[in-house]
This record gives structure tokens, sequence and C-alpha cells, in this order.
């Protein structure tokens, strides 16, 4: 095997670990949107404000401190402890479920039977709101997350690939959080496929999705599902949020990672969840085989955009996204 | 009327019992339409109860009030002696009523085994954590579950179906589906939106068949909505009539055939 080729394959690799990334992402916005018929625009801002959340608890940072220092006129700013990871992550899923029981008490509750622009509306403002939220809360400054997760290059993988190529060829270059993090998303994913389709609520959830009336007729709380949904959608924003703000820090753009998931909606379709994760594979090994190919080419940067373009092509050609089924209008 | 406070034997031999449901003098109101104008009537225990009446009359306004899709604007609905309190759709569901929709109401992308499954998720104990936690009884749950919606698909002769995805069946047979899917949940009230409406002649025997049946074997109570006056004449026990959003009339089935208000509003009388 040439080198160049060995090259590509480890870019195709590490292609790969992000697209399952952006597959987690998208699949908080196909769960809401199933459910309920919402797009998310918060979902981003969900992740960010778990990533916070987390570290801040696992810091043991006083929430709203500059409030209540401005107010008091105290100087608190930290409880004194350090949570390990686990505990802390458990407590923010907490959070994450509180969170989504007062966006359906203060917000959805109310929006029943709206339109699908109003509710889009809402979540612009959720959004908005949780971000503000979240500086308030746990201030604005950059913060870094360690709840443990494995760093650097694994040496066991450029070992054990090294023999692969020629003397130029090191082995492998992949990123440990990156298996993890790839690991963590397939087993959620595969969880959350098997909860859907066996479980009681994962019936309750499909038959909410299918048709709101019919599910109420049968026994079946719409709040309670919603409430379900949210909370479920703030589990994945959460490990997304460990999983990218491990990498490079709870900040602002963390929110933006629902950037990378809206190529990935565009591919596999708002409904479908093996949709989102096939959609991100191709999106993750696409836009990285890209730039290894053609960047050079064109100076480089295509990964801002060729997502964008690809989903483009592809909602072109399948308006209904990977698997959905074309539909033919009744006339 | 003849006399029926503790309750009755019908002329085919069907034990009637006493009251299950009592409307007392529900009105509902959309803005400046009034659907429901001060109506009192009773559901008696085993019986078939049938609501008739002209377009727009207010028959299904009057389901979803029982069924809690409405809230009534007046008045109080006694379910099993008691006043029941304001109740969520879901709620009423719980209580053992079970519906059908005039405009069909079915999980389109499940399979007709599914959505009778869905049917009888009020019965289903395991919650969420057993699930997780305890793989090996939600499974043993899932199976009996699984058996008894099966006896229902063969006693409404629908096992050609059983995999297809609703949203594919003609309309005879998703209305089918969506009686199938009320019956598991072997509910104490089974409220029908029109069950027989768009059929063919058939499929309608079918149906007034297995309406029959559901009452006359599990001595399941039905409301039901019915066009056909051939229909609500053979299968109901006593028949509400609807006019306007008023009642016009309530007795058996020859009692109402005789009323001149009903026979009127049938042939479309001018009002005032
Ligand atoms: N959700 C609603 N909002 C506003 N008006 C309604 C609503 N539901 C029913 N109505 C009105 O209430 C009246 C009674 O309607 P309803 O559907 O109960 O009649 P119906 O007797 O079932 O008629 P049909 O035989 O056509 O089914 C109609 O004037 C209808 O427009
Ligand atoms: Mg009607």
């Amino acid at each position: 095997m040439t080198d160049q080729f060995l090259y590509a394959v480890e870019v195709m690799i590490n292609g790969l670990m992000a697209g399952v990334l952006y597959a987690l992402v998208a699949l908080g916005f196909v769960l809401i949107f199933k459910a309920s018929g919402i797009f998310n625009y918060a979902q981003g801002v969900m992740a960010l404000f778990a990533a916070l959340t987390l570290v801040g608890l696992q810091q043991g940072q006083v929430p709203f401190a500059h409030l209540i220092n401005a107010i008091f006129g105290t100087e608190v700013h930290h409880f004194g402890w350090h949570l390990p990871g686990l505990v802390a992550i458990i407590l923010t899923i907490g959070v994450m479920v509180l969170l989504a029981i007062i966006i359906e008490k203060v917000i959805l509750k109310h929006l029943v039977n709206q339109e699908p622009i109003i509710l889009f509306m809402a979540t612009i403002g959720l959004a908005y709101f949780l971000e503000g939220f979240g500086d308030v809360m746990w201030g604005s400054d950059i913060k870094t997350l360690d709840v443990g997760l494995p760093q650097g290059a694994s040496f066991w993988v450029e070992e054990k690939t090294a023999i692969l190529g020629t003397d130029n060829f090191y082995g492998f270059f992949i990123d440990k959080l990156d298996m993890v993090a790839a690991l963590v998303a397939a087993i959620l994913v595969i969880s959350l496929t098997i909860f859907s389709q066996y479980s009681k609520q994962g019936r309750a959830l499909r038959a909410v999705a299918d048709d709101h009336q019919a599910a109420l007729s049968v026994g079946i709380s719409l709040r309670f599902i919603w409430v379900l949904v949210w909370s479920i959608a703030g589990f994945v924003a959460l490990v997304a949020g460990i999983m990218w703000g491990a990498k490079s820090g709870v900040q602002f753009s963390l929110s933006l990672i629902a950037l990378k998931a809206l190529p990935v909606l565009m591919l596999g379709g708002f409904t479908s969840i093996p949709g989102a994760i096939v959609g991100g594979l191709i999106i993750g090994v696409g836009e990285k085989l890209f730039e290894f190919t053609i960047g050079p080419m064109i100076g480089g940067a295509t990964e801002n955009w060729f997502a964008y373009v690809l989903a483009l092509l592809f909602l072109v050609f399948r308006p209904q996204g990977l698997f959905g089924e074309k539909i033919i209008e009744r006339v | 009327m003849k006399d029926i406070a503790e309750g009755y034997v019908t002329a085919d031999g069907r034990k009637i019992g006493g009251t299950l449901m009592e409307m007392k003098n529900i009105t509902l109101r959309f803005g400046g339409v009034v659907a429901i104008k001060d109506i009192s009537f009773d559901i008696r225990e085993g019986e078939i109860r049938a609501i008739i009446g002209p377009n727009g009359a207010g028959k299904s306004s009057m389901l979803n009030v029982i069924s809690g899709f409405y809230v009534p604007t007046e008045g109080e609905v006694w379910f099993r002696g008691e006043p029941r309190p304001q109740m969520r759709p879901y709620q009423v569901a719980r209580q053992g009523i079970a519906r059908t929709f005039q405009n069909i109401a079915l999980f389109k992308g499940m399979s007709t085994l599914d959505n009778i499954m869905t049917g009888r998720m009020t019965l289903m104990e395991s919650n969420m954590a057993q699930q997780a936690f305890w793989w090996g009884r939600a499974q043993k749950e899932e199976s009996e579950h699984r058996e008894k919606v099966e006896k229902i698909i063969d006693f409404l002769e629908i096992q050609a179906i059983r995999k297809t995805p609703v949203g594919r069946l003609p309309y005879g047979l998703q209305k089918r589906v969506e009686l199938g899917r009320a019956l598991a949940a072997e509910p104490k009230l089974l409220l029908l939106d029109e069950p027989m409406a768009g059929m063919n002649v058939e499929e309608k025997e079918d149906m007034s068949r297995f309406i029959l049946d559901v009452n006359d074997e599990f001595g399941t109570t039905i409301a039901l909505i019915e066009h056909d006056m051939g229909v609500v004449m053979d299968l109901s026990d006593r028949v509400v009539v609807m006019d306007y959003g008023k009642k016009i009339g309530d007795g058996t089935p020859d009692e109402v055939r005789n009323n001149q208000d009903v026979i009127d509003a049938y042939l479309g009388v001018s009002h005032d």
C-alpha cells in the first residue's frame, strides 16, 4: 500500500469519528422534531449550557455568583469542592431534566397547536435566553472541561499501524478523545434505538411522533412525552458538549456545533434516526476527504462550507432525505 | 318509555345494568357557535347507545366531551356515580374509555400489529426503570400483551394485514384496525364516531357484527354515532337524537322513529 493511500485512510477514519459526533448532535434535533414537530434551534446552546453546568458543578462554582455578589456585596465564588467527573455528569443530567420540565411548563404548554414557525421562533428565543442565562449563572470566561477523558494521539494505534507503510509512514494518527467520542456516541445511538423500538415509553414516543390525537386516545400524555424527549435531547446535548468541550474548551463557539448538524439533517431528513447517523458519517468523511484531496488545490479551509454544498446537492436530488419515502401529493 | 331505573333485560336477552355515565346539562360553545346546548342523557352499563342527528348537529362534539378532547363550557360529566373532574384525554383513556375517530386517527407509519399493541398502553405495567433493569420481566409482559393483541386480530379477521403499515390500507380496513386498537385497551366504555362511514354494504355488515359481538361477548358498553338509520335501528338499545346542538329525542329506536320532532329534523322542516 502506498503511503498516500494510507494517509487517505487515516483521513477517512478521522472523518468517521467527527461524523459520529455530528450524528449525535443531529440526533438531538431529530428526536424533538419527530415527537413534537419542533425544529429546536436551541439544541446547540443546550450543549453549551450543559457543558457550562458540568464544569461549574464539578469545580464547585457558585451559580449566579456575579449577581449574588452585586446585590449583597458579598465575595462568594466557590463552594470549595471538586467533584469526580461521574458525579458531576449525573448532577448535570438532573439539571438537563429540570430544564426540560421548565421548558415544557413555561413555553411548550402554551404553544400547543400553534404553527410550526411560531414554535421555531420560540426555540430561537429559548436559545438566546439560555445563552444569556448560562453566562449569568456560570460566567462567560472560557473554561476547560476535564472529566478524565484521555487526550492526545493513541500511540498504540500508531505503533500497530506503522508497519502498514514504508519507512516514512509512522502509523495512523488518531486522537484518543475522538475514539472515546465515537464509542460513546455509538453506544448512545444504539441504546436510543433499542429504547424507541422496544420499551413502552419508546412506543409511546413513536406514537406521539406519528399522530397526536391517536396518541392521546390510547392514554399517552403528550406533556410527559415532551418532557421525556427534551430530557433525552438535553442528555444528548450534554454528551456532545462533553466531547466538544474536552477538545476545544467550553466557550460560546461550542454552541455552533449545531451548525454542523444542519447539513446532516438536510442529508438524512429531519425525522429519521438512521438518516441522522448515516448522514453524520457521510458529512464527516466527505468533508475531511475533500479537504485532503481537493483542499490544497483551492486554498484549503473547505471544511466550513463543503458540508453545506454536499447537503444541498443531496437535497436537490433527494428532497425527502436519505431514507425518506418519496412523497407524491394526492390530487 | 319503560321504567329502567334498576336496569332491564333486552328483547334478545342481554342484561342492561345501571347508569355508567351521565351527561348533566352539557353546553359547549366555540366562540359564537353553540355546538351543544344544555343536553342531558345517560349511558347504561352493557348497552349500545346511539347518537344520531343531521350534519353539524353536535354529535362528534358530544363524543369529544365524553372522551375529554373538548371541555364543556357548562355542565357535568358523571362516571360510575361520581362527578368527573376536568380531565385530559389521556386521563380519560386511563379510566377505561376508548374511542375511534370520525376521520380515522391511526399511527400511519406503524403496522397493524403495532397500532393495536399501542392500544394496550394503559394496561402496560412496567415503567421505564423496570424496563431498563428488569429486562426479563418486561419481555414477559410484552409477550402477554402480544397474545391478547393476536386474539383481537383473529377476532377482527385481519391476520392478512398484521405487518402492513396501516397508511397503505384501504379505508374500510383502517376503520377496522382503529376499532382493534380501541378494543385492545379492554375498555369499559367504547366510543365509536361513525364506525361505518364510507363503507360498502358488506363492510358495514362485518362492522355491525363486530360491534354486536364485542358488546355481547365482553359486555362492553358502547356509544356510537351513525348516519345509516337502518344500522342504528338494528344495533342500538337506545338512541339520543341531536339537532342544531339540542336534544330532540331520546328512547328506544321505535320510540325515536315515531317522534315528530325527529321526523321533522330528518325531513329538513325549517326551524321556526
Ligand atoms: N374544534 C372546533 N372549533 C370550532 N367549532 C367546532 C369545533 N368542533 C366542532 N365545531 C362546530 O360545532 C358544530 C357541531 O360539530 P360536530 O362535529 O360536533 O357535528 P356532527 O354532528 O358530528 O356533524 P357530522 O355529522 O358532520 O360529523 C359545528 O357547527 C362545528 O362547526
Ligand atoms: Mg361528526
